[in-house]
């Protein structure tokens, strides 16, 4: 049987078990099977992988976003599909650098954040995120609501909300707190639906273009303004500049722009 | 026809008698982990069984060439990215369940059935018997994996497939859930049950006692 002698698999195949040359062949041809097997598998289902991590993703916001007190009946009012963005501020585009996963991450790179300079820093918050997500609710292909996450500085605390925005991007259709940490009773009262109802409709521009949103002292006067909270002056101003640093030029301006030109 | 009686019996021993988990107690951590619910119970011993089956077949092709030096190595290997596929073929198709199972899937790999099995099994016998072996291992499993989870779901939340079978009494009916049942501990108790059941019925399986008290008893001076 010299023909099979000079067939190298046979050959190699007949070694005994515990030569060197057979345990390292052996261990070298199952972990190129076993590599084979494991990459292909996780190639081929990658894309089925990626569509359920993304439905996950959807539902998660939806859940976020509807929990967050008040949002969930505008939610339900405006219908649509609810979707997430990652938006540079500085163009208002989509970021091409980081995405919701990557956010946090993005973020905590303090070379992602910008610096204010004093006469521009109208919420007192120092410095703000170069990236945001923000929240888009759909109608078709047409964008019925753009939810607005924003910071800013109160009496006690930092303010965290949501303001919600019609398709005009001049309308307000609802604003959320998301965190704070006023007085209760007094500032606290931001947290009311009381005092929430008096967002809806509210102009955020003049005729002119110009930002005009404004909380009032007691009762609201004008299209523009929102109602004040007695004995909560410095929380309602606080409230006020939040609105005004984030849709102006540093905030959001760029974006509500870009959205009225139909980029997104 | 004698090969075949064989194959029968090599498919059923492990169901009862030779069962994997109750007689044997090997892979006791998942069946308590994943068995709070039928369906992930059901999900994990299918992927348990067909990760279990086709690592036999595939060490019992290569058994004749499998240098015993690396052999427990070579095994492993195998058995994880067996494992490695299945998890991604749940997360592709069943993700709900695959993030319930979580870890439990991927720790199939240090499941002490499967290594038991194509280390003592299939690394002496050929393919078919090995495969019959390991399927049949793998029913044994998922037959007490299937028992503990009915038993979890139905007396934890009264329900059995997320069916509500028995009507709760928040909802107006009569059964309060045992809320233990959904715990770790209650996996135990229950197991322990089983193999005591399955003892008392098949007596030859219980172990012979370690230490058996003097029948006189003297006092010591």
């Amino acid at each position: 049987m010299a023909d099979t002698d000079r067939n190298p698999w046979r050959r190699f195949l007949a070694l005994p078990n515990e030569s060197r040359t057979k345990t390292l062949a052996m261990a070298f041809m199952v972990s190129a099977a076993c590599a084979l097997m494991v990459s292909g598998a996780t190639v081929l289902l990658r894309p089925i992988q990626a569509a359920n991590r993304a439905a996950e993703e959807q539902a998660r916001i939806e859940s976020l976003v509807r929990g967050v007190p008040g949002m969930a009946d505008l939610l339900e009012q405006s219908g649509g599909s609810l979707s997430t963005v990652v938006i540079a501020l500085e163009d208002g585009r989509a970021a091409e650098d980081a995405t919701a996963a990557t956010l946090d991450a993005t973020l905590a790179d303090t070379q992602n954040w910008t610096t204010l300079e004093q006469g521009a820093d109208l919420a007192g918050l120092g410095q703000r995120p170069d990236y945001a997500q923000i929240f888009l609710l759909r109608q078709g292909e047409a964008i019925s609501l753009v939810l607005l996450p924003m910071t800013g500085q109160g009496y006690g605390g930092r303010i965290d909300a949501i303001l919600a925005i019609e398709s005009d991007m001049n309308t307000v259709a609802g604003i959320a707190i998301t965190q704070h940490s006023e007085t209760p009773g007094l500032g606290g009262r931001i947290e009311d639906p009381s005092w929430q109802a008096s967002f809806p409709g509210t102009q955020l521009h003049d005729d002119a273009g110009n930002l005009r949103f404004a909380t009032a002292r007691g009762e609201a006067s004008g299209i523009h303004q929102v109602d004040g909270i007695t004995g909560a002056t410095r929380t309602t101003r606080g409230i006020s500049n939040m609105v005004n640093f984030w849709l102006g030029p540093d905030g959001y301006g760029p974006l509500l722009r870009a959205i009225e030109r139909g980029e997104f | 026809m004698a090969k075949r009686a064989d194959i029968l019996a090599t498919l059923t021993a492990p169901l009862i008698r030779q069962n994997p988990v109750t007689l044997q107690i090997l892979g006791i951590c998942s069946a308590l982990a994943v068995t709070t619910s039928l369906a992930t119970a059901v999900t994990m011993s299918v992927s348990l069984t067909v990760v279990l089956t086709l690592s036999a077949v595939i060490i019992s092709l290569i058994r004749r060439h499998l240098p015993d030096t690396i052999r427990l190595i070579v095994q492993i290997v195998i058995v994880a990215s067996l494992v490695i596929v299945i998890d991604q073929i749940l997360q592709a198709y069943l993700a709900e369940i695959s993030r319930a199972l979580s870890i439990y899937v991927s720790l199939i790999t240090t499941n002490c059935l499967v290594l038991g099995r194509t280390e003592a099994f299939a690394r002496h016998n050929p393919p078919l018997p090995a495969a019959v072996d390991a399927f049949g291992n793998g029913v044994g499993y998922s037959v007490i994996l299937i028992v503990l989870g009915g038993i979890r779901e139905l007396f934890g939340r009264g329900q059995l497939f997320g069916w509500q079978v028995l009507p709760l009494a928040d909802a107006g009916g009569w059964f309060t859930p045992l809320s233990l049942m959904l715990l770790a501990p209650s996996a135990f108790f229950l197991l322990g049950g089983v193999v005591w059941a399955v003892r008392s019925l098949l007596p030859e399986q219980a172990e012979a006692p370690e230490h058996v008290p003097p029948t006189t008893v003297r006092a010591a001076e």
